[in-house]
C-alpha cells in the first residue's frame, strides 16, 4: 500500500525539520509532567484549551451554565499573545449569520496583517470514504481541532467518531486505547502532510497542522490502523 | 417574497373533492350562451365527468378567479363554498408553503393541480445563528419527488432555509422541461455539482439566484456547464455567496451570449479587472454585484489599468449595486457615474469609512434601499440622512459582531436617519447601546415604519443617558408606527415593554425577543394582545409554562413559535401538545448544554395537517 511505502521512505531519509516541533509524542497541553510524556515533549503547543475530537452530529462547544441558561463559548485563542482575552461570547449572539461573521473576521485579520484575505486561506480538499462528492475547507477559518471536527461532522453527517480521550490529541503512547479506536468502524480523519505522508489528524499542535496539511481524508478506523504504528515508530525513533 | 398569510386555520381539504348533491333543481340552460350544461371550455372540466348543475357557473368562476393573484384573496375565495374552493384550487398557479411541515407534498399537490410556481420555507430563522444542531430537517427531497409527477410543467422554485442536495437538483433538472427560475435563499446541502446539473439540463433557465446559501466546493466547473452554443435565456445570475473560484473565461463567454441578462452578482473570486471585462460587454445590466472590487491576487498580471469610470458610465440602466467584497477604496470613485440612478446600494461587505462613503452616497439622491457596515460611523449615517430623502430600507451591520466591541454607530446616527429619511419603512440597526430618546424620535419622524429591528449588542443594556430600560422607546414605536408588522427588541427590557406591544402592536406579525422581560406576564401580554401574530421567536427570556398556556387560543393561527433557553418544562409543553392536536410540538435537545434539571432547551411548535413528521433527527422529540 502506498501509504506504508511513503512512511517507510520518511523513516529512512534525513529530514531537516525541527524535530522538537514535529515529534508525535503527546501529553497534556502546556507540557505538564505526566507519565505519558516522553522526555522530548515540549511545551510548544498552539492552543490553550483542551479539546475533545469527538465528531458528533451536534456541534460540541464548551458551555458554561449560569442563571439565565446562556450557552457560552470559550474565547478562541489568538495568535497575538499581547491581546487581552475576549469576553466570553454567547452562542448565536449578536444575531449575525456566520457567513457574514466569517467575512468580517477575514477582513479583520487582513487589516492587521496587511495581507489580502485570499492569500491567507489554507484550502484543502476533504474526501470521505463512501461520500460521492469532495469538499473543500479553509483551515484558517478554524482555530482548533474542535472547530475543524465540528465543521467536518456537519459536512459529512454520517460521521460517527470514537472517543479521543480527554486530551485534545491522540494518545499514541497508550497503544491499547489507540488500537481500540482504530479497530472500530468509527471514522478517523487523516491528512497528507507536506512530505506526502498520511498521518492521523491530531498529532501535532494546531498551527503546525494548518501549515503542513495538504489534504484531508476521512477513513474508517480499521483502515487507518496502518498509519498508527508507523506514527508511533516515528515518535520513538526521534527520542 | 411578501409575508402575507391567511388568517384562517387550515382546512380539512379532503372535503373539497366530494361531489355536490345532484338533487339541485337549478336550471342553468337559460344562463349561458351555449345552453348545454355539459363540460365547458378549459382543461379543468375534463376532470369532472359527473354532470354538475353549477358547471356553467363554475366555468365563469374559473375565468374570473384565474386573474386573482394575491394569495390572501385566494384563500378567502376558497372559503366561500366547496365549489369556489375547487375552482380556486384549479386556478392557483403560485403555491406558497410558509412552513414545509405544515402540509405534506402529497396533500398540496392533490389540492392544487395546476401549479407553475412553488415557494417553500423550511428551518426557523434562529437556526441561522447556530442555536440548533444542524440537520434538523426541511428537506427538499420529498417535495421535488412529489412535484416531479404532479407538476411536469413547473417553471419556478423558490426555497428559503431548506436542505437541498445535489440529487434533488438533479431530479429538478430532469423532471421539468419548462423550468425557468431557481431561487435558493439561505439553503444548504448542495454543491457545485448540483449547480452543474441545473446549468446543463435546464435549457429554458432564465433565473439562477443563490442568495446567502452555502454551496460546497466539489471542484466542479459549473459555469462551463451552461450550453455552449447559441444564446441563453438568462436574465438573472446571482452567485455572490458561492465561496469557490469560478472559471472566468467561461463566465465571460456565457455573459456574451446572454443578451437578456439584467442581473449579475459575482462572487469575491472575480477581480475588478475581470469585472471590467464583463461590464463593458453588458451595459444593459440593471443589477450588478461587483465581486471583490479589488485587484487580482498574485504577481502583476500585466493588465493595463482599465477605464473603470467609462465602463460604469455606460451602464445607464443600473439601479442596484452590491458586492465590494474586498474593496480597494481607491477604486470607489469609478461607480460615481451610476450613483444618481441607484435605488439600491449594498455596502454591507465593504469596510469603508465615513469619508469614503460620502464620496459616493452624496450623489445617491434616489436611493431607496441601503445596506452598510457600521464602519461608516454616525458621520456616514448623517451623510445618508442628508442626501437620501427617499430612503425606504436601511440595514446597518456590525463590522465587529461582539458584545464588547467599540460602537461606531449610536443614537446619533439613528436620530439623524429619523430626521432625514421620513419615508423610512424598514430598519435593521446593530449598535452597542441606544437611547430611548432616539427611538422615540424615530417613532415620531417615521410614521410609515413597518419593520423595526434594533439590535443592541450588549445584552440587558439600559439607556446609557438615563439608566432606564428601553421600554419607553419600543413602546413609542408600537404606539406611533401604526403600520408596524415586524419588530425585534433588545437591550434592557421589563414586562412593561411587552405590555406596550400587546396593547398597541395590533398589526404585528413577526416578533423577535432576546434576553428580555421579567416574568410570565411579558409573554402573556403579547399572546393575548397581538391578534395578527404569526411568527414569534424568543430566546433566553424568563417565560415559563403558565405564559405558554396563555397562547392556547392563538397557536393555530400562527406559523410557528420558537422558545429557547426560557423556563419551560417538558410537562408544560406536553400540556400544550395534548390540548392542541393539530399542533406539532417539537422539543429540541441541544446536547452541548448538560442539564441538571429537566428544562426544555428549545421548543419549536407549528400547526400542521400531517401530525408528527417522520424525518425528525434523534435530537428532536415530538410531544403528543
Amino acid at each position: 500500500m502506498e501509504v506504508s511505502r511513503k512512511i517507510t521512505n520518511m523513516m529512512g531519509t534525513e529530514r531537516d525539520l525541527n524535530f522538537k516541533e514535529t515529534e508525535l509524542c503527546l501529553g497534556l497541553p502546556g507540557g505538564g509532567g505526566t507519565e505519558l510524556e516522553t522526555p522530548k515533549a515540549t511545551g510548544k503547543r498552539g492552543f490553550s484549551e483542551t479539546v475533545d475530537l469527538k465528531l458528533n452530529l451536534q456541534p460540541k462547544e464548551e458551555s458554561v451554565k449560569n442563571d439565565s441558561k446562556e450557552k457560552s463559548l470559550q474565547p478562541p485563542c489568538t495568535k497575538d499573545a499581547t491581546k487581552p482575552p475576549a469576553k466570553v461570547q454567547v452562542v448565536g449572539w449578536p444575531p449575525v449569520r456566520s457567513y457574514r461573521k466569517n467575512m468580517m473576521a477575514q477582513k479583520n485579520t487582513s487589516h492587521e496583517e496587511g495581507e489580502k484575505p485570499n492569500s491567507s486561506a489554507a484550502l484543502v480538499k476533504v474526501s470521505m470514504d463512501g461520500a460521492p462528492y469532495l469538499r473543500k475547507v479553509d483551515l484558517k477559518m478554524y482555530k482548533s481541532y474542535q472547530e475543524l471536527s465540528d465543521a467536518l461532522a456537519k459536512m459529512f453527517s454520517s460521521f460517527t467518531m470514537g472517543n479521543y480521550g480527554a486530551q485534545g490529541m491522540i494518545d499514541f503512547m497508550n497503544e491499547s486505547k489507540l488500537m481500540d479506536l482504530l479497530n472500530s468502524s468509527e471514522y478517523v480523519p487523516t491528512y497528507e502532510d507536506k512530505d506526502g505522508d498520511w498521518m492521523v489528524v491530531g498529532d501535532v499542535p494546531w498551527e503546525m497542522f494548518v501549515d503542513s496539511c495538504k489534504r484531508l481524508r476521512v477513513m474508517k478506523g480499521s483502515e487507518a490502523i496502518g498509519l498508527a504504528p508507523r506514527a508511533m515508530e516515528k515518535c520513538k525513533n526521534r527520542s | 417574497m411578501s409575508e402575507d398569510d391567511d388568517r384562517s386555520p387550515p382546512l380539512d381539504l379532503r372535503g373539497a373533492d366530494i361531489a355536490e348533491s345532484s338533487n339541485k333543481t337549478r336550471n342553468c340552460s337559460g344562463v349561458s350562451g351555449s345552453g348545454v350544461p355539459g363540460p365547458g371550455p378549459g382543461p379543468s372540466s375534463m376532470e369532472f365527468q359527473a354532470p354538475y348543475p353549477d358547471q356553467v357557473l363554475e366555468n365563469v368562476l374559473e375565468n374570473v378567479l384565474q386573474f386573482l393573484s394575491s394569495r390572501r384573496d385566494r384563500n378567502a375565495a376558497s372559503l366561500v363554498c366547496k365549489s369556489w374552493c375547487r375552482v380556486e384550487a384549479l386556478t392557483r398557479s403560485e403555491l406558497f408553503i410558509g412552513n414545509c411541515y405544515s402540509v405534506s407534498p402529497r396533500r398540496a399537490t392533490v389540492r392544487f393541480a395546476r401549479v407553475r410556481s412553488v415557494a417553500i420555507k423550511g428551518r426557523p430563522r434562529f437556526a441561522d445563528f447556530n442555536l440548533m444542531p444542524p440537520d434538523w430537517g426541511a428537506h427538499f427531497a420529498p417535495w421535488v419527488a412529489a412535484m416531479a409527477s404532479a407538476y411536469p410543467w413547473l417553471e419556478k422554485v423558490y426555497l428559503k432555509r431548506m436542505s437541498v442536495t445535489d440529487d434533488d437538483l438533479a431530479v429538478l433538472a430532469e423532471s421539468f422541461p419548462s423550468f425557468k427560475e431557481l431561487v435558493l435563499v439561505c439553503c444548504d446541502g448542495f454543491g457545485t455539482s448540483g449547480l452543474a446539473i441545473v446549468a446543463s439540463k435546464c435549457r429554458q433557465l432564465r433565473v439562477l439566484d443563490l442568495i446567502e446559501s452555502e454551496v460546497a466546493d466539489d471542484d466542479m466547473d459549473w459555469i462551463a456547464c451552461f450550453p455552449e452554443n447559441g444564446t441563453t435565456c438568462l436574465e438573472s445570475l446571482i452567485f455572490d455567496c458561492v465561496e469557490c473560484p469560478i472559471n472566468f473565461e467561461a463566465l465571460e463567454r456565457l455573459v456574451a451570449r446572454s443578451p437578456s441578462l439584467k442581473k449579475l452578482r459575482l462572487n469575491r473570486f472575480v477581480s475588478i479587472g475581470q469585472l471590467y471585462r464583463l461590464v463593458v460587454r453588458s451595459p444593459q445590466l440593471t443589477h450588478l454585484g461587483t465581486g471583490s472590487f479589488s485587484a487580482a491576487e498574485g504577481p502583476a498580471q500585466g493588465e493595463p489599468e482599465h477605464d473603470y469610470l467609462s465602463a460604469f458610465a455606460a451602464c445607464k440602466s443600473l439601479v442596484c449595486l452590491s458586492g465590494f467584497r474586498e474593496i480597494l477604496p481607491d477604486y470607489l470613485p469609478a461607480i460615481r457615474p451610476v450613483c444618481a440612478n441607484l435605488t439600491s446600494l449594498n455596502f454591507s461587505y465593504a469596510n469603508i469609512n465615513a469619508e469614503q462613503l460620502k464620496s459616493v452616497v452624496l450623489h445617491c439622491h434616489k436611493l431607496q434601499s441601503f445596506w452598510v457596515l457600521d464602519s461608516i460611523c454616525d458621520e456616514g449615517l448623517q451623510a445618508v440622512a442628508s442626501t437620501c430623502k427617499d430612503l425606504r430600507e436601511l440595514r446597518v451591520f456590525p463590522f465587529d459582531a461582539r458584545e464588547d466591541s467599540e460602537g461606531p454607530v449610536s443614537e446619533v446616527g439613528l436620530q439623524a436617519i429619523s430626521e432625514g429619511c421620513r419615508k423610512l419603512q424598514s430598519i435593521l440597526y446593530f449598535c452597542q447601546h441606544m437611547t430611548n430618546a432616539a427611538v422615540v424620535a424615530m417613532s415620531q419622524n417615521c410614521p410609515e415604519l413597518e419593520v423595526f429591528r434594533l439590535c443592541i449588542m450588549g445584552r440587558h443594556r439600559p439607556d446609557p443617558v438615563t439608566g432606564q430600560p428601553m421600554d419607553e422607546g419600543f413602546g413609542a414605536i408600537v404606539r406611533n408606527c401604526k403600520m408596524l408588522t415586524r419588530l425585534a427588541v433588545s437591550g434592557l427590557l421589563t414586562d412593561r415593554a411587552f405590555g406596550y406591544i400587546g396593547k398597541y402592536g395590533k398589526l404585528v406579525r413577526t416578533l423577535s425577543v432576546a434576553f428580555a422581560g421579567d416574568s410570565d406576564m411579558g409573554l402573556k401580554y403579547v399572546l393575548e394582545g397581538c391578534p395578527r401574530l404569526q411568527k414569534l421567536e424568543i430566546r433566553d427570556s424568563p417565560f415559563g409554562d403558565a405564559a405558554l398556556r396563555s397562547g392556547l387560543h392563538h397557536y393555530y393561527n400562527m406559523r410557528f413559535l420558537w422558545m429557547s433557553s426560557c423556563r419551560l418544562s417538558p410537562q408544560g409543553c406536553q400540556g400544550i401538545a395534548r390540548e392542541l392536536p393539530r399542533l406539532v410540538v417539537e422539543v429540541i435537545r441541544d446536547e452541548v448544554a448538560e442539564h441538571k434539571d429537566d428544562a426544555v432547551d428549545i421548543l419549536y411548535m407549528y400547526r400542521s395537517l400531517e401530525g408528527p413528521r417522520d424525518d425528525a433527527p434523534r435530537f428532536v422529540t415530538i410531544l403528543q
